[in-house]
């Protein structure tokens, strides 16, 4: 059995965190807008994570991933650089289609931010102008600015609170995006379902052709168990191999979020769980206990 | 040699097998079918009148000297009859269990056609625990070569494909999405049909013929099938993905959160345990009245998992009548036994929204018979005005699988017009060097069918590959060994003469 090494780790907040792990093959194969599915351990659930970054040379694929349920806390806790993941399968999912624009946008919201640069950076290697808009609920969640600023020719940065760039929701940034470009070819946009609704209603109205990545609940990743279904254009589609992208103007994200909301009560009794065992594991260990912060459903 | 059997001296009554009550069964993952007991498989073994005709090898997808590993256990010579079966079949414990015998070997039984017929999948099955309790296995004398072979997805056909070529001595690596292989003999078939451990007991003897398998790696995006026979090497490629891709009905409603594919249920409930959620991480969708449309295995498959699971109703919705039913006998049979409502004749027609995005129940409406249709089976016409509501809160949909896309989206093999991977009959895909078989060619069918594909295929490759093939030719040609020289047949010794100065 393959070793998926963490090579490389930082974190960006108390919620968000960056892996690098070891595959050589992946990273030769991955390219942006593809997911990968990860397992922890042994009696772990099959999480889908979209690739944020891959270093073809150095043989590595980067996650970014925010703390939320009890897996996603669990790999904060333990996924320490040189462990490994008992299993890491991709990348998964259509590529997305990098085509020949002048002007594109490229929206990112919350964790979406990191898997929209793979996209932004592949659009301006072909030769785009490439505005990023990238939004935080503040300041202190802010990560890849840097990198969003090298890559792109114009950044737009919002945090809810106006502790960092425009104040306001992303929708606000992209509206000033519209404003200032009326020539706009493309818009891709990745975050959460509400997010993703809210670009594709602003857009709407532009007629901007409007890509979202769309990350529903999942099981194996290879169309084999229809979980993943999402309806786009009134038609049933699997994200995991008809997607991850699909036009936004076609989405029922209505649909989407209700279907986030399957196993809400699982999830709030496995995290819940969890976080019994861990605070009796550190009254054992240290006297500090941790105390999880209670976040809401976001799956990026 | 005894007195020559006749149809009046073999016992006459078909040895039953034990079963765990069905009442107690119908609430753990516990095997259902307890086996054969050794008096039981001898008792058995007299049935089979050894008649010269043998319908029963030309009845098995794979062709399993069966009258041969019969005589092996009323000889008491149980790992003879493990080498009978193994020559052809590596996984008796598995086929034992899962195949459909009553169309196959025991349906053109010669006894069958006066008495019930001889009760050959038990008996294999016989076999195949008691070699995994003995821990036999048969690895043949490999003479390797130095072909390479790539094995695409590690269900029954993979595997198949899998031990003949390894058998033939190639070096063959097997790839499978999943975290463990098996294929849909660890996702789909629940543990009371086919226990994990003899699963994993079957892949260690692939193992052991040298086949190397490689978890979490999808196949066409990881690399494609292409790049396996330009860059990683392989000489040929076996694809034997399964059919993947569930259908969903397309009525209204079947988006909402009570409804999920008998692919999702049995996915989350036996590869990733759910069943034992919190302990395993996956959660499960629990309903007090469960629903499953459709009445082929997957369906009774979903059916008794779902009572297993604690639910209260178990309904199976299906649109013809049990005579058209495609599930096996047995399995409906058994959940009849654990309690499931069947409703025949019944199609749903909207699935009720409990407004909370989840189900309060189903539409359906009665159906009746009518002409023929093309498979054969008389057409279901809904009765108008015949529309009722089914009470239930979670609805399994068990009505087929389509073409899984993945191998269509990223390689040049040519699909068919339903997305299937068109194969000719020596199952040669149209890109050279590429076989496909199993469920991926045909669609939906069953485990011992996919195997014969997996066989057959492997008899390709060898072809393809200029391998000699050891089965064809010398099937049935005395005993082995006898009138061979170093394993090469009298018919392929090429002696010159010499002459000697």
């Amino acid at each position: 059995m393959a070793n998926f090494e963490i090579v490389a780790r930082e974190d960006f907040s108390d919620v968000t965190y960056l892996l690098e792990i070891r595959h050589p093959l992946m990273a030769r194969a991955a390219k942006a807008g593809q997911f990968v599915i990860v397992m922890l351990h042994e009696h772990g659930e099959r999480i889908p994570l979209t690739i944020a970054d891959y270093d073809r040379a150095k043989g590595t694929i980067t996650l970014v991933i925010q703390a939320v349920g009890k897996t996603t806390r669990e790999m904060q806790e333990q996924c320490k650089v040189g462990t490994s993941l008992y299993g890491i399968v991709g990348p998964m999912g259509i590529p997305s289609p990098i085509g020949h624009v002048k002007k594109v946008m490229c929206v990112g919201g919350g964790l979406g931010v990191a898997p929209i640069f793979p996209q932004a950076r592949a659009f301006k290697q072909s030769g785009a102008y490439v505005i990023g808009v990238i939004g935080f609920r503040t300041k202190d969640l802010i990560f890849w600015e840097d990198k969003f600023r090298a890559a792109c020719d114009e950044v737009i940065l919002c945090t809810d609170d106006g502790s960092a760039g425009i104040m306001g929701r992303i929708t606000e940034g992209v509206k000033r995006a519209i404003e200032k470009h009326d020539d706009i070819d493309e818009c891709v946009a990745i975050g959460p379902p509400v997010m993703m609704q809210g670009v594709a209603e602003a857009t709407r109205p532009h007629k901007i052709k409007t890509i979202v990545s769309l990350n529903p609940l999942m099981v194996d990743g290879t169309g084999m168990c229809g979980g993943c279904r999402v309806k786009v254009a009134g038609q049933v589609k699997f994200a995991c191999v008809d997607g991850p992208d699909f036009d936004a103007h076609e989405v029922d994200f209505d649909d989407l979020i209700t279907r986030l909301k399957r196993f809400v009560p699982e999830e709030k009794e496995a995290l819940e769980r969890w976080s019994e065992t861990c605070r009796l594991r550190s009254q054992v260990d240290a006297p500090t206990p941790p105390a999880p912060k209670e976040t809401d459903l976001e799956r990026y | 040699m005894a007195k020559k059997k006749t149809i009046r001296t073999i016992p006459q009554q078909r040895t039953p097998m034990r079963e765990q009550d069905p009442h107690e069964r119908a609430t753990n993952f516990t095997e259902v079918a307890c086996g054969y007991s050794l008096d039981e498989a001898l008792r058995e073994s007299e049935r089979c009148l050894m008649c010269p005709d043998q319908p029963c090898i030309r009845g098995c997808p794979v062709n399993i000297n069966i009258p041969g590993f019969i005589q092996k256990i009323a000889d008491k010579d149980f790992r003879g009859a493990y080498d009978i079966i193994t020559a052809t079949n590596l996984l008796p414990a598995v086929c034992g269990r899962v195949c459909p015998q009553e169309n196959q070997c025991e349906g053109v039984c010669t006894v069958g056609e006066s008495l019930e017929a001889v009760a050959i999948g038990r008996l294999e099955r016989f076999v195949g625990d008691k070699a995994i309790a003995e821990g036999w296995t048969n690895v043949p004398y490999i003479e390797r070569n130095e072909f390479k072979v790539g094995i695409v997805g590690s269900g029954p056909a993979g595997m198949a494909c899998a031990a003949d070529m390894a058998k033939a001595g190639c070096d063959v690596t097997v790839y499978e999405a999943f975290h463990q292989p098996g294929g849909v003999l660890r996702y789909g078939i629940p543990d009371f049909r086919l226990p994990n451990d003899v699963i994993d007991a079957e892949i260690r003897n692939l193992a052991k013929l040298g086949i190397k398998f490689e978890c979490n790696t999808l196949v066409g995006r990881l690399f494609t099938i292409e790049q396996m026979i330009d860059d990683l090497g392989f000489d040929a490629v076996f694809v034997g993905t399964g059919a993947g891709y569930p259908t969903m009905l397309g009525i209204p409603g079947d988006s909402l959160n009570g409804v999920l594919s008998a692919n999702e249920l049995l996915t989350r409930c036996n590869l990733m345990r759910a069943k034992e959620f919190p302990y395993f991480d996956t959660p499960l969708p629990l309903g007090h009245h469960v629903t499953v449309v459709g009445a082929g295995n997957t369906a009774m498959d979903a059916m008794r998992v779902s009572m297993r699971l604690g639910a209260e109703r178990v309904h199976c919705v299906y649109r013809r009548s049990k005579t058209e039913c495609p599930a096996r006998a047995e399995e409906v049979h058994h959940a009849e036994q654990e309690g499931v409502e069947f409703h025949w004749l019944t199609n749903p027609v909207e699935i009720l929204d409990d407004g909370k995005g989840g189900v309060r129940g189903m539409r359906c409406i009665r159906m009746e018979l009518g002409e023929p249709d093309d498979s054969g089976r008389r057409r279901p016409v809904p009765v108008p005005g015949s529309e009722h509501d089914v009470e239930t809160d979670l609805v399994v949909f068990a009505i087929g699988t389509n073409a899984n896309p993945i191998m269509g989206q990223t390689s040049k093999l040519k699909l068919n017009k339903w997305g299937y991977i068109g194969a000719d009959a020596d199952l040669a895909t149209s890109v050279a060097g590429v076989f496909a078989g199993g469920d991926i060619v045909t669609g939906a069918a069953t485990v011992i069918e996919a195997m014969g594909a997996g066989r057959k295929a492997a008899r390709s490759m060898k072809a393809y590959l200029g391998l000699r093939d050891a089965d064809a030719p010398y099937a049935g040609e005395g005993k082995a060994g006898a009138g061979t020289l170093f394993g090469i047949d009298v018919k392929e010794r090429n002696f010159v003469r010499i002459r000697v100065a």
